[in-house]
């Protein structure tokens, strides 16, 4: 029974926009979706310069970095921001996953999916459709730290 | 005296004012294309609409945010960009894009969001063009992180430049983005008061036409009182200036079915011509999914047009005290220093202007508004800003869920599938 109401301790995020998005109701959805899952998040908001992120872990040491983006340059930025992070060998394992609407014609092609996995991303979110995966996602990171001793 | 290039263009404030006294809506779409032919295309067949036209040059993002690099990179490959690259396509590209259309008599605004506008001011005259929008506090605070104290001095900047031009014989014209901030979920009191406030700091740089926008938010009635506002207010502070509103079509999560989108959009020029606005910034039933094809917003220019010739101006707005809650903002906000800018840098600083939602650094992040049982929008928190939360609004803690909520108001009524 103590197993059973043992609270899965919370993962350290951190939401963020790419470098050319100055959209921000996505991000804050997804801070409050985050919260509301248990988890803590600093919102580093819209237009994030790639070396500002990759700063900012190497500072924090996040568990989990959540890409938001809707204005069609997401598989582009994304592939700027995953490298400027993996560049970094402290944030070579950092989990990082991208969401949205990731092009300009609101299709993400599988080719496109397979790059940003290939890049380094651990999962990408096409369309609305795919918030619940994303908090599957984030659960399943979640127990995973929580059975690490 | 000797006219310059510039004289040739035709004077976008006088254009707008000319079809305001005639009784008719100018409508304008939010188009921008990378490809110049393309761009060429979408303002003519915008000019050739069956509406009274202005047309629309959008910049692309790249540009807006000063990344000309990133820009060149795409264009050389064949990319997708979402608009215009105004700085990287040059001076003869663009006037090629633009013959036979602003020396004609067709105006063209350029349009941007960028809070350091610089190179794209320096773009747009060189190619002949003299209007364009934005706002020290409306191009930063919803668009990326550049402090508010460089926005204020690039905009001081920009609209130098332009103000500038009006002694080589051309009017340039310049729109505040001021009633659009972060397009929803914010109070209309605060949107007319960062529009006026906003009009009044291009006017103190030495600007004679300006226009006053104006984002159609969920409920009609206090929309109308809104835009009446904002022509009293400008009225007040803006002697001697050319100034319209402008009403932006709903800028948030917009209606699936065509019917809803267009429901809207008839709303919008409803409202524009009963609160006397002159110019209507149109939305497409595409743009909730997508950059929309020329056809699209021609289809929207039309039907916008259609809708404001049946609607009837000259309503009386109720009052609700939304006028006195944007006067005491302004007020506010003036008595901090002469120069606007400067008082508008201070009005963040100390929270006297706080904007719900917004996550730029340099907002207080203090305030909070929520849609009422009434479709009204409510202030839930004010922060330190010199106004009352609305005591009949109920105070709930934002969920992700309520936001989703709120956010996708618009396109459960419009689609008719609102069960509340």
């Amino acid at each position: 029974m103590a197993d059973a109401t043992r609270r899965i301790p919370p993962l350290r995020t951190v939401v963020t926009g790419v470098a050319s998005d100055a959209h921000t109701w996505n991000l804050l959805y997804l801070q409050l979706l985050l919260q509301e899952l248990g988890h803590q998040v600093t919102n580093l908001g819209a237009c994030v310069p790639e070396d500002l992120l990759a700063e900012h872990c190497l500072a924090e040491r996040p568990d989990l970095v959540v890409v938001g983006t809707v204005n069609g340059h997401g598989v582009r930025d994304g592939l700027r921001l995953i490298a400027a992070l993996r560049a970094r060998r402290e944030l070579a394992r950092l989990p990082v996953v991208i969401g949205g609407r990731l092009t300009t014609d609101g299709r993400t092609t599988p080719a496109q999916v397979r790059r940003l996995l290939d890049a380094g991303f651990a999962a990408v979110f096409d369309g609305d459709a795919e918030i619940t995966e994303f908090c599957l996602f984030v659960s399943a990171l979640a127990m995973r730290h929580a059975a690490v001793p | 005296m000797t006219r310059m290039t510039m004289a040739t263009a035709v004077s976008f404030g006088a254009r707008v004012a000319e079809a305001h006294r005639a009784g008719v809506l100018v409508v304008q779409p939010r188009m921008g294309f990378a490809d110049p032919a393309r761009m060429r295309a979408g303002l003519l067949a915008t000019r050739d609409a069956d509406a009274e036209t202005v047309g629309t040059l959008t910049v692309d993002s790249y540009t807006r945010l000063g990344d000309l690099a990133a820009a060149r990179r795409a264009l050389e490959n064949g990319e997708p960009l979402n608009g215009y690259p105004i700085a990287t396509h040059g001076p003869a590209t663009t006037r090629a894009v633009l013959a036979d259309l602003v020396d004609q008599g067709f105006p063209v605004q350029v349009r941007h969001g960028s809070p350091a506008p610089g190179a794209i001011i320096d773009a747009m005259l060189e190619a002949g063009l003299t209007a364009t929008e934005g706002g020290p506090v409306s191009y930063c605070l919803p668009y990326g992180r550049t402090p508010l104290a460089e926005a204020v001095e690039h905009w001081r900047r920009a609209a130098d430049r332009l103000a500038a031009l009006q002694d080589q014989g051309a009017e340039p014209h310049l729109e505040t983005f001021g009633g659009c901030m972060l397009g929803q979920l914010c109070p209309p009191g605060l949107l007319v008061a960062l529009s006026v406030l906003e009009g009044m700091f291009f006017a103190q740089r030495g600007l004679r036409s300006v226009s006053l926008s104006y984002a159609q938010q969920t409920c009609p009635a206090q929309d109308l009182e809104a835009v009446a506002a904002l022509r009293r207010l400008a009225a007040e502070e803006l002697p001697g200036i050319d100034w319209h509103v402008v009403v932006y079509t709903y800028m948030g999560l917009y209606p699936r079915t065509p019917r809803g989108a267009s429901a809207v959009l008839a709303e919008a020029a409803r409202l524009a011509v009963r609160g006397g606005a002159a110019r209507l910034i149109v939305k497409t039933e595409a743009e909730g999914s997508r950059i929309p094809t020329i056809a699209e917003n021609v289809a929207a220019l039309e039907a916008a047009a259609r809708a404001a010739r049946r609607a009837t101006p000259g309503a009386e707005p109720e009052d609700t005290g939304l006028y006195e809650e944007a006067r005491r903002l302004v007020d506010a906000v003036r008595e901090l220093a002469d120069d606007v800018g400067t008082a508008l840098v201070r009005a963040f600083r100390r929270h006297i202007l706080d904007v719900p939602y917004c996550l730029h650094p340099d907002n207080p992040r203090r305030s909070a508004a929520a849609i009422g049982a009434d479709g009204r929008l409510h202030w839930t928190a004010v922060g330190g800003m010199p106004i009352k939360p609305d005591p009949a609004a109920r105070v709930e803690p934002l969920t992700a869920s309520s936001l989703l909520h709120a956010l996708s108001y618009m396109r459960r009524v419009y689609d008719g599938i609102d069960v509340s």
